[in-house]
């Protein structure tokens, strides 16, 4: 079956992009040549065509806490916001520590969306993520695994992460590294600093993401091995990145939308909803963590789509779970910062799609011939409001929603077959 | 009583000290001077809040605070129900807002509530529309202590703040009182400065509207009154401090650092007090103490914060 999406804008310019079953034939202007004979034609005048994302960072929850989300709403989520691929973290209830838990979670993915979104489990990183002993993950490789992370929970151990990165390098898995030294970071609410000040909470010193980041920097250069730092939110944390890749060390980073749009006084008025892991920092750092991912220095965005109840959200900052959902809002969210300048539209490609690709090992949609046909059509104009009617997952734990954002998903094909 | 004919109290809640305007600091501390004058009669009592209803929910363990409460709304003849953690549902697990609609539901006129987190109080007030008054939560606030203080140097002073230095001292960190203060007494034109060691300063100090002293014997010169803060022993948990004997050699508040002080300096502590560690034995039953004048305006305050927000009426003066 052939497939051709005409008159849609990719990097300023119209394009036609011509699809062959689960592949792409070929990109070229729009109107050079006239769609062959007995192909399905969309017209995607007004649309902006992207590759399909590739979310590097999300939590799904499911087995164990489906209540806040489960693998078929966070799939749907990530369909309609234009994620062909998402890895999904590991602190389910149980962890996915062992085969049965990774391929239980390939089985609902398998039901539940069939043609995609495609779903990469990350493997537990420690038994339990208890930060002890090292979780089978040879086995978690042969069960489905593409990452090994012990996100969620930093691993204090300097030991056990150089075994892990050493283990995992044979297995041509990468270490997703989540750094807080949990000891500087202990019983925190918030970042540390005027805010948290004020406000009389307990903060996260910026220096506790960056001083685990440099340890276990160090470690990957000692062993000449990759390890990938999860969420960066912290200036200081950057210019351990910037040391670390200058000095040749195969680092790699992520940060969140999140992180680019937002700082700590999002939690004036203990605002529940701003408190996400590693917390939202100052304006100085926020502006860092711009500069560098426009720059190249942070290598991916992700959304650390991290969904929990309403229930659990409406409490004081103490009680409330860390955690922002992001996969129905990245776009959006990125488009805003493309509306900015702060961001090109290649920018996007390259975050979203390129990038996280090369890094995890993944088929990613360059729109050449034979890349794999995932791509998603979006309206750059169109205004919505992010609440219960308009988002997938089942949370909706942002401080975004009820604002006004721009752009949203017209349609969605991965391999080729339309999923939205 | 500076009276304004023209004046509202605005607000449906006391939450924090930062809500107040001066004229709301003024007004309602004229108004804590007039009830003073009832805590002197023979017969303690007026029927000025009759029929109205105070809860006093206190989640977290307090003497003076809720006594104070109690014997102010008493006074002015509220009747008045005591909740505390142990004895609520939240020891069952029912969620503080589902605790505070029960409560709710019940019809009171004001809850005062102190709790362990900062924030509580807010977090109760958005969905309440009863009036909510912040009792003390977590390290954040402390509006009614900052008040009493005020109230306290007020008479000390004759009313007069402006120009006056008052020195906080001990774990500004953990408190909510001198987060209070600091803000109230800086609004109303006094010059507030912190000694503590760098351990038991918050983050982002520095942008305080405060001096910042490490060292007691500069940081008492020349202020014309000391607030001393318990040392909270717990924190010491955490080795905020190597320990008591060396934080009591450095920061007990002695004779030594009076005399260094204005010649008619006052002290105040919020209590309880660590006799012999933030506070030297004599100087807390010395002249110059107010800690028990500070009780006493506690419940004064206390019964105009009562007043206003009990009897508080959209739009129509108090």
């Amino acid at each position: 079956m052939t497939l051709c999406i005409t008159n849609a804008r990719h990097l300023g310019a119209p394009v036609d992009l011509l699809v062959d079953g689960d592949r792409v034939r070929t990109m070229t202007p729009a109107g050079q040549h006239p769609a062959p004979d007995g192909c399905e034609v969309f017209d995607a005048v007004g649309l902006v065509l992207m590759p399909g994302f590739i979310d590097a960072h999300v939590h799904l929850r499911e087995p164990g806490f489906e209540y806040k989300e489960d693998i078929a709403s966070g799939l749907a989520a990530a369909a309609h916001g234009g994620f062909s691929a998402v890895l999904c973290m590991a602190n389910t209830k149980p962890v996915n520590d062992t085969a049965s838990v990774t391929s239980f979670m390939l089985e609902r993915a398998a039901q539940s969306h069939p043609f995609g979104p495609r779903l990469h489990p990350v493997a537990a990183a420690t038994v339990g993520l208890n930060g002890e002993g090292m979780a089978p993950l040879a086995e978690l490789k042969e069960a489905g695994c593409v990452a090994v992370s012990n996100d969620g929970r930093p691993v204090e151990n300097a030991e056990l992460v150089r075994r892990v990165m050493e283990y995992a390098a044979d297995l041509g898995l990468i270490f997703i590294d989540h750094c807080e030294d949990p000891r500087l970071a202990g019983g925190w609410l918030m970042n540390e600093g005027e805010v948290s000040g004020f406000l009389g909470v307990k903060g996260q010193p910026a220096v506790s993401e960056a001083a685990q980041a440099a340890r276990d920097i160090m470690l990957a250069e000692y062993l000449g091995l990759p390890v990938h730092i999860a969420h960066v939110s912290a200036g200081l944390t950057l210019d351990v990145i910037a040391w670390g890749k200058a000095r040749g060390v195969q680092v790699s980073a992520e940060t969140c939308p999140h992180y680019l749009l937002l700082d700590d006084s999002a939690l004036a008025g203990y605002n529940t909803a701003a408190k996400v892991s590693p917390p939202l920092r100052g304006a100085t750092d926020r502006e860092a963590l711009c500069r560098a991912v426009k720059k190249g220095l942070i290598d991916i965005l992700v959304t650390d789509h991290a969904p929990h109840a309403a229930h659990e959200k409406d409490g004081t900052l103490d009680e409330a779970p860390c955690g922002i959902t992001g996969l129905d809002l990245a776009l959006s969210l990125t488009w805003n910062l493309v509306r900015e300048n702060m961001l090109a539209e290649a920018d996007m490609h390259r975050l979203w799609c390129k990038r996280p690709a090369e890094i995890f090992r993944l088929p990613w949609n360059g729109f050449a011939p034979g890349d794999p046909a995932d791509f998603f059509l979006f309206d750059p104009d169109e205004v919505w409001t992010p609440g219960p009617d308009t988002m997938h997952s089942k949370s909706r734990n942002t401080p975004f929603l009820g604002q006004n954002l721009h752009g949203r998903v017209k349609g969605h094909w991965i391999g080729g077959r339309r999923v939205v | 009583m500076n009276a304004d004919n023209r004046y509202y109290w605005p607000h449906k809640d006391l939450l924090d000290v930062t809500q107040l305007s001066g004229m709301d600091t003024l007004h309602l501390l004229d108004l804590a001077a007039s009830f003073q004058e009832i805590n002197r009669r023979p017969l303690k009592k007026v029927p000025t809040l009759k029929g109205k209803t105070v809860v006093l929910f206190f989640v977290e363990n307090s003497t003076r605070t809720k006594t104070s409460f109690d014997v102010a709304a008493k006074r002015l003849s509220a009747d008045t129900y005591s909740l505390t953690k142990s004895g609520s549902s939240l020891n069952k697990g029912e969620s503080l807002k589902d605790t505070a609609l029960t409560l709710q539901a019940m019809g009171p006129d004001v809850i005062v509530m102190r709790h362990a987190s900062s924030g509580a109080a807010a977090y109760l007030a958005k969905g309440l529309s009863c009036a909510v008054v912040n009792g003390g939560d977590g390290w954040h606030a402390h509006p009614t202590q900052a008040l009493l203080d005020c109230f306290s140097l007020r008479e000390a002073w004759e009313g007069r703040f402006a120009g006056r230095t008052l020195l906080i001292l001990g774990d500004i960190a953990h408190s909510r009182v001198a987060r209070s203060n600091v803000h109230l007494f800086s609004m109303l034109g006094t010059r507030v400065r912190l000694c503590a060691p760098r351990t038991l300063l918050p983050a982002g100090v520095e942008n305080w509207p405060v001096e910042i002293f490490s060292d007691l014997s500069r940081a008492a010169r020349n202020v014309d009154a000391v607030m001393c803060l318990r040392l909270q022993l717990e924190r010491q948990q955490v080795r905020l401090l190597p320990d008591l004997a060396e934080y009591s050699r450095r920061y007990c508040l002695g004779s030594a650092h009076l005399a260094m002080a204005g010649t008619d300096v006052k002290v105040l502590h919020p209590g309880p007090l660590n006799r012999g560690l933030e506070i030297a034995d004599d100087i807390a039953d010395a002249p110059a103490s107010l800690v028990l004048n500070q009780v006493a305006a506690g419940v004064s305050t206390r019964m105009a914060v009562l007043y206003l927000l009990a009897t508080r009426r959209d739009g129509k003066p108090t």
